[in-house]
């Protein structure tokens, strides 16, 4: 996955939601990313501190929640994790099953040094 | 310590120049597919095939995704079909930006089916909506039957698999059922096709399909 480009995404993120009329300085930023969306956490860290190497983000560190793969099971009912590609309900066997989660890739918060 | 609570996707501008093209298409009632695959699996020569077998009974327009060249525009061209070519220069899928440019350039109340090749990448593409209505996977007989398997997100989000290059199975250590249900453990709601573009077959079934899915909308 291209790490460099969503990194960009994240950041124009963050510039948006900055209040413009004063002077701040961001120390984290998080994100959630879901286990389906193939994104390389190490590479997306490392695109990340590039991108804000001398701007106003400059310090600000990337904190990534991991979302796995939670399926919902259309038979039985069974929620369930895991960081295993399976879409089967691991109780029933049923593949009649509904991604719960694992798709997100969000920037949730950020945190200002105060 | 100030928290600003913000949850915005990511890809959201995506998502909202994708909602204006799918408004579109819609309100043009044309039906659009997304072509991907890895590189090599045999989209265009499908698109190619598509064409020759559809074009008197579906009204199409292309359009088509490389990293360089305007070689595959030019193959849908020579069929006289109305085709746009769009060059990333490096980007490894196509987003919904460049899909809503291309559609200016495209008489879209003359069309019923709009064909959407994608950048060859089973990767990077099923994370960007550009508006259509399904996702096609390609897959060829030469990757290897646990393709499927190696990139379930793809294979997910997919509505229809194609598995081409058919006729060389007499050559090669592989098995199309394999295949078929390595890719329906991943997604048991798919629509399997097998295909070669060299001799034709299946293209008939593959057409029929996309017919009932145009009059279904």
């Amino acid at each position: 996955m291209h790490e460099l480009s969503i990194a960009q995404n994240i950041i124009e993120i963050v510039q948006d939601h900055l209040p413009e009329d004063q002077k701040y300085s961001v120390k984290t930023v998080r994100v959630k990313i879901g286990k389906l969306t193939n994104i390389l956490p190490d590479s997306l860290v490392f695109s990340f501190d590039a991108l804000t190497r001398e701007t106003n983000l400059n310090g600000a560190s990337l904190e990534i929640e991991h979302l796995p793969l939670t399926i919902e099971c259309g038979d039985c009912g069974l929620q369930s994790s895991g960081n295993e590609f399976i879409f089967a309900c691991p109780e029933c066997g049923s593949t009649s099953i509904k991604i719960v989660s694992g798709n997100e890739l969000m920037v949730t918060e950020i945190e200002l040094n105060d | 310590m100030s928290v600003l609570t913000i949850e915005r996707k990511v890809l959201e501008k995506n998502d909202i120049i994708a909602a204006a093209n799918r408004k579109l298409l819609q309100s043009h009632n044309l039906y659009s597919i997304n072509l991907v695959s890895s590189p090599g699996s045999g989209k265009t020569s499908l698109v190619e095939r598509t064409i020759a077998a559809c074009q008197n009974k579906i009204r199409i327009g292309v359009i088509e995704g490389d990293i360089q060249t305007d070689l595959d525009a030019r193959r849908v061209d020579a069929l006289g079909v109305a085709v746009v070519q769009i060059v990333t220069h490096g980007a490894c899928h196509l987003e919904a930006a460049l899909i809503g440019d291309s559609l200016k350039q495209l008489d879209l109340p003359h069309l019923e089916l709009l064909i959407i090749e994608n950048v060859g990448n089973l990767v990077c593409p099923s994370g960007y909506d550009l508006g259509e209505n399904v996702k096609v996977v390609v897959v060829s007989t030469t990757e290897g039957d646990d393709k499927p398997l190696k990139y379930p997100a793809m294979f997910r989000n997919a509505s229809a698999l194609i598995i081409n290059k058919i006729d060389l199975l007499p050559y090669l250590n592989s098995s199309v059922d394999d295949m078929e249900k390595n890719a329906l453990s991943i997604n048991p709601a798919l629509r399997v096709f097998r295909t070669s573009c060299t001799s034709g077959e299946g293209i008939e079934e593959w057409c029929e399909w996309l017919q009932s899915q145009i009059s279904k909308k």
